[in-house]
């Protein structure tokens, strides 16, 4: 539905996007995820027709934006990082004002009712967009992007500066938008994608770092994180079971902190869940597991995972060519 | 196209900017018209209003061109409109067309003034309307310089100072270009030359020359427009 080919995009000197390809299949939601500053609001702008790569170019239901960009943008529904709104209007004014703009041919009372239900501005329909809070101008943003029905749905950040609540009811309504749309999501955090997206792509620096399935992704940043255990039982004893348990990497001794049990600390093999096997086995030995947490990576440490990865996988290629 | 020229034309007045420019603009051509045709002391004449019209323009009219295109810039409304289905031209077209609608209207009911002359005596007619199209014309122009150098920036202030120098130069440029004495810069000064255009409608012609001259001069600046946002969606 939306293919992105080989797109390098320069701002002067500096590259914002560097020969960035992948592809986003009917009716998935594709989360874009990246640090600040990693290329993901220009690679939307890209595919929206607001910004001209410096080289290659990207196909919305097989139409090129660069050869028939009035078409394509038809099929493009897009909520800018920052919602484009005009504080003077109303809501009403506004997306009746969007609904002429896009040469909408459904009827426009019926058209725009439906959406307000959807992303739920009925009651402020009325109101000039100034008054709104935060919460419901991203939600007129997103009204916006749905007048006309668009195939494509595309989001840029659009929980930023949202409260939790907000954060909650947003991520809800773009899934449900995902039922009968294909949508890209960027966000620079792990778990909004984790919570809507069926696929993740990750670019840092304007380079692809990652394209996998959701779980897959998931398992290959935190199937290795570190877990603390809290294990009663003779100290010695248990950390020789526990560094044999399959799928350990390490394990360590953190200290007694309650007073009958000891903490461990435990680093897993990548993409492998040791809880079960570690629950297994203590149970086997009749040592009770009292506490078990995950110690939270965050984005950072994720990135670093990813391209680290990386760095080794192109290293291992080179060093494969040279040898064969 | 339609949409964002009804949506334009309706910000006008939505912001005081619209009833400023009305207002402004009906009180001191007011002024300039009772000062140089109806009061009895008057000692100029009609083509002095219209020099008066001129500079009133070069006040006023950057004033509807300023928002134009730097208010959407700085605000990043431009994106809804640039990724919408609507041509680059249908956009710029639109949005110079509302500011034209907004001047026409004005300047429309200010000419009513001259329907006093023709109680106080029999002015001549051929030379009044000639008059009025060629102001009309020239009015034109400069919108479509002031919504170009709204385009070159996010900031409506600068827009609005760029235009009224701009506008200002070109009006002197013609009393300066005879002064000059390299031949080919007096030419081209010439050229620019608002007022030596339009003097043949001073002498109640209807010159065709000029006429496409006006045109051509908003057409050259709408087009500039047009490459400022074609440019900036490649840089
Ligand atoms: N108009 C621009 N001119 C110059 N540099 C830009 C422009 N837009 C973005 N950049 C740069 O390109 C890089 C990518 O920016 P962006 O796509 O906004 O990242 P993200 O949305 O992932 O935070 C950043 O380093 C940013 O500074
Ligand atoms: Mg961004």
């Amino acid at each position: 539905m939306i293919e992105i080919l080989n797109v390098s995009k320069n701002f002067g000197d500096k590259k914002a996007v560097s020969d960035l390809s992948f592809n986003v299949v009917e009716g998935e939601i594709l989360g874009f995820l990246g640090p600040n500053g990693a290329g993901k609001s220009t690679t939307m702008n890209i595919i929206t027709g607001y910004l001209s790569a410096s080289s290659g170019t990207a196909k919305i239901d097989g139409i090129d934006i660069l050869d028939n960009p009035t078409e394509a943008k038809r099929k493009i529904g897009f909520l800018p990082e920052i919602p484009p709104l005009y504080p003077e209007m109303t809501v009403k004014e506004y997306l009746s004002f969007i609904y002429d703009l896009k040469d909408c041919r459904f009827p426009r009372e019926q058209h725009l009712k439906e959406i307000c239900d959807v992303v739920k501005i009925g009651d402020v329909y009325k109101r000039m967009i100034k008054n709104l809070s935060k919460g419901y101008r991203q939600r007129v943003g997103i009204a916006q992007a749905l007048i006309g029905n668009p195939k494509v749905l595309i989001f840029d950040e659009p929980t930023i500066g949202l409260d939790p609540k907000q954060i909650i009811e947003i991520r809800n309504l773009i899934k449900m938008l995902g039922r009968e749309h294909t949508v890209i999501l960027s966000t620079h955090i792990l778990p909004e994608v984790q919570a809507v997206c069926d696929r993740i792509v990750v670019i840092n620096k304007g380079k692809l770092v990652a394209n996998e399935k959701t779980e897959d992704l998931i398992l290959a940043v935190e199937g290795s994180r570190k877990l603390v255990a809290k294990i009663v039982g003779p100290e010695a004893d248990v950390l020789k079971m526990l560094k044999a348990t399959g799928g350990v990497r390490y394990a360590e001794i953190l200290g007694k902190r309650d007073t009958d049990s000891i903490s461990y600390l435990i680093e897993s093999e990548d993409k492998v869940d040791v809880r079960k096997s570690l629950f297994y086995s203590l149970a086997k030995n009749g040592w009770p597991l009292v506490g078990l947490e995950g110690m939270e990576l965050n984005l950072e440490d994720i990135f670093i995972r990813l391209i680290d990865k990386e760095k080794n996988e192109q290293g291992k290629r080179k060093r494969g060519l040279k040898q064969g | 196209m339609i949409a964002i020229y009804k949506r334009e034309l309706k910000a006008y007045f939505l912001t005081p900017i619209g009833y400023i420019f009305c207002g402004m603009y009906l009180a001191v051509s007011g002024l300039a018209f009772a000062d140089t045709t109806l009061l009895e002391q008057s000692t100029s004449s009609l083509p002095t209003y219209f020099l008066y019209m001129m500079a009133i323009f070069a006040i006023l009219i950057p004033l509807l061109t300023m928002k134009l295109f730097a208010e959407d810039r700085k605000s990043r409304t431009e994106q809804v409109l640039l990724t919408a289905p609507v041509s680059l031209t249908g956009m710029i077209m639109g949005k110079y067309f509302a500011a034209l609608t907004v001047f026409a209207a004005t300047f429309l009911v200010n000419s009513f003034n001259f329907v006093l002359l023709f109680q106080y005596g029999s002015p001549n007619t051929a030379s009044i309307f000639s008059n009025i199209l060629g102001l009309f014309l020239i009015g034109c122009a400069f919108i479509a310089i002031g919504a170009f150098l709204s385009a070159l920036t996010e900031n409506q202030l600068i827009a609005a100072v760029t235009s009224i120098g701009s506008i200002a130069a070109i009006l002197v440029v013609s009393f300066v270009a005879d002064k000059i004495g390299v031949q080919w810069v007096r030419v081209v000064l010439k050229w620019f030359s608002i007022i030596n255009r339009y003097a043949p409608f001073t002498n109640q012609q209807l010159d065709i020359t000029a006429i496409v001259y006006f045109f051509s001069l908003s057409a050259v600046f709408l087009f500039l427009t047009v490459r400022v946002y074609e440019k900036r969606r490649w840089s």
